[in-house]
């Protein structure tokens, strides 16, 4: 009974503390975005501009809930609230620290991946439900980018498994005591890392959103707190990306001692988001042919090649 | 071998299902509830750049969206063969390699058919 309660509470401050984290990493961004572009950013509600985002919650909550007359509705409405509970749902399996983790699983990496990919399918309904030549658009190119870049994204990940050994996340984490996996496994990395930005769909791969030529792609004939949910699920999404590749790279919630692993760990994730919006910054986005390219031909054999070096070499080093 | 997850360690992630689809429809049937609703003649027609909308969005889209599709079908079903292969390795060896070895390889001729057939090209 007593575990019953420490999941729920477990839960709760899991939902309050990442739904807080996603809402001030929007003012995060544009400030950040603002002091690399030299310009000020939001800096006129609160100390810093902070309380824009209580400001933005606000209006967001009161505006029109629209539903044009020529969707399809339920699908409409379903579709983002897929994104937004797919992505709260993966954070499951994440461990902050030792015992800080909701759902200890012996597949957490699995599941990690299974649950990544249901965002595919609120891309691919939002677009389409929407009956707008630019969603559609923008539905079926987000819907082949994030596929195929699904396929070695997973795949990335089999290197660090071959060296730990197993799928739960924690004993990932407890396997890098000595070195941390990016140190054998940078390829994996770096592949991981690309895969990670196309299927959030964050600049500089935000192909089935690029404003300048689908005016918002799939989420054109969104408002109000619909749109917050396509925005909140891609927010948490960076978060997420950017604590997997902590805990399967970076050695999780490991550091020296003077610090909690807690802190370590949103440390360390803290660097990932900032290159997160670093790489928005910084890069012009790519033509969709030249994504698909490059995800098939340079990245998926790469992946392959990868995995084969890093299974020769254990057996190697095992003898 | 580690010990096997018993249905116990499936309990807490029934409740993030039921917390994450609360707050979902909480959040989305507060604003339905509280927003204003107006309807203005813009608003009853699809967003086409301003410009007047002509049709609707049923419309034939090229098949190589269709072709990817089909390729990831394909190809992650192969990948998932390596997943169990690669938490096990350690006890399959050197065969175990191999046999990984033989299987990329037949995979890889797959893979050098679809680019000989352009299918991965977009023109």
């Amino acid at each position: 009974m007593s575990t019953t309660i420490y999941y729920i509470l477990m839960i709760a401050i899991l939902l309050f503390v990442l739904t807080t984290i996603a809402a001030w990493l929007i003012w995060l961004e544009r400030r950040v975005l603002a002091l690399w572009q030299d310009r000020y950013g939001p800096n006129r509600a609160g100390p810093f501009g902070l309380f824009i985002v209580v400001a933005d919650t606000i209006k967001l909550f009161f505006k029109e809930d629209w539903i044009p007359p020529f969707a399809d509705k339920f699908i409409f409405v379903i579709a983002p609230a897929i994104v937004a509970a797919a992505v709260l749902m993966s954070f499951v399996v994440v461990p902050f620290a030792p015992g800080i983790v909701v759902a200890d699983l012996n597949i957490g990496l699995l599941f990690f991946l299974a649950m990544s990919s249901l965002g595919v399918y609120s891309i691919v309904l939002g677009g389409w439900a929407s009956n707008n030549k630019y969603s559609l658009l923008g539905a079926l190119r987000g819907a082949s980018q994030m596929i195929s870049y699904e396929v070695f994204m997973g795949l990335s990940l089999m290197g660090v498994v071959m060296l730990s050994g197993s799928f739960r996340l924690t004993d990932i984490v407890l396997a890098q005591q000595d070195y941390w996996f990016i140190v054998t496994q940078p390829v994996g990395f770096v592949i991981f890392l690309i895969a990670g930005v196309a299927e959030t769909h964050r600049l500089p791969f935000d192909i089935p959103e690029a404003e300048s030529e689908l005016v918002a792609g799939f989420h054109s004939e969104y408002s109000g707190m619909k749109f917050g949910m396509f925005f909140i699920g891609e927010y948490l999404g960076v978060i997420l990306i950017s604590s997997m590749v902590v805990t399967l790279f970076f050695g999780g919630w490991l550091g020296p001692s003077f610090l909690p692993g807690v802190v370590w760990f949103f440390l360390k994730t803290f660097v990932f988001i900032l290159f997160f919006i670093l790489l928005r910054a910084s890069l012009p986005r790519p033509r969709y042919d030249q994504l698909m390219e490059y995800g098939w031909k340079v990245l998926l054999p790469l992946a392959l090649l990868n995995l084969l070096i890093t299974g020769a070499v254990v057996l190697v080093m095992k003898e | 071998m580690e010990a096997q997850s018993t249905s116990l360690n499936y309990l807490p992630i029934i409740f993030q299902l039921l917390v994450a689809l609360g707050f979902v429809v909480f959040t989305m049937t507060l604003t339905h509830l509280i927003g204003p609703k107006r309807k203005t003649a813009d608003k009853l027609v699809a967003f086409e750049s301003g410009i007047k909308s002509i049709g609707n969005a049923r419309q034939p889209f090229s098949i190589k969206y269709f072709l990817v599709a089909i390729l990831f079908v394909l190809f992650d079903v192969e990948v998932i063969f390596m997943y169990p292969w690669a938490v096990n390795f350690r006890e399959f060896g050197l065969n175990g390699l191999i046999e990984m070895f033989i299987f990329m390889g037949t995979l890889l001729l797959g893979f050098i058919y679809i680019i000989k057939k352009r299918a991965l090209d977009w023109d």
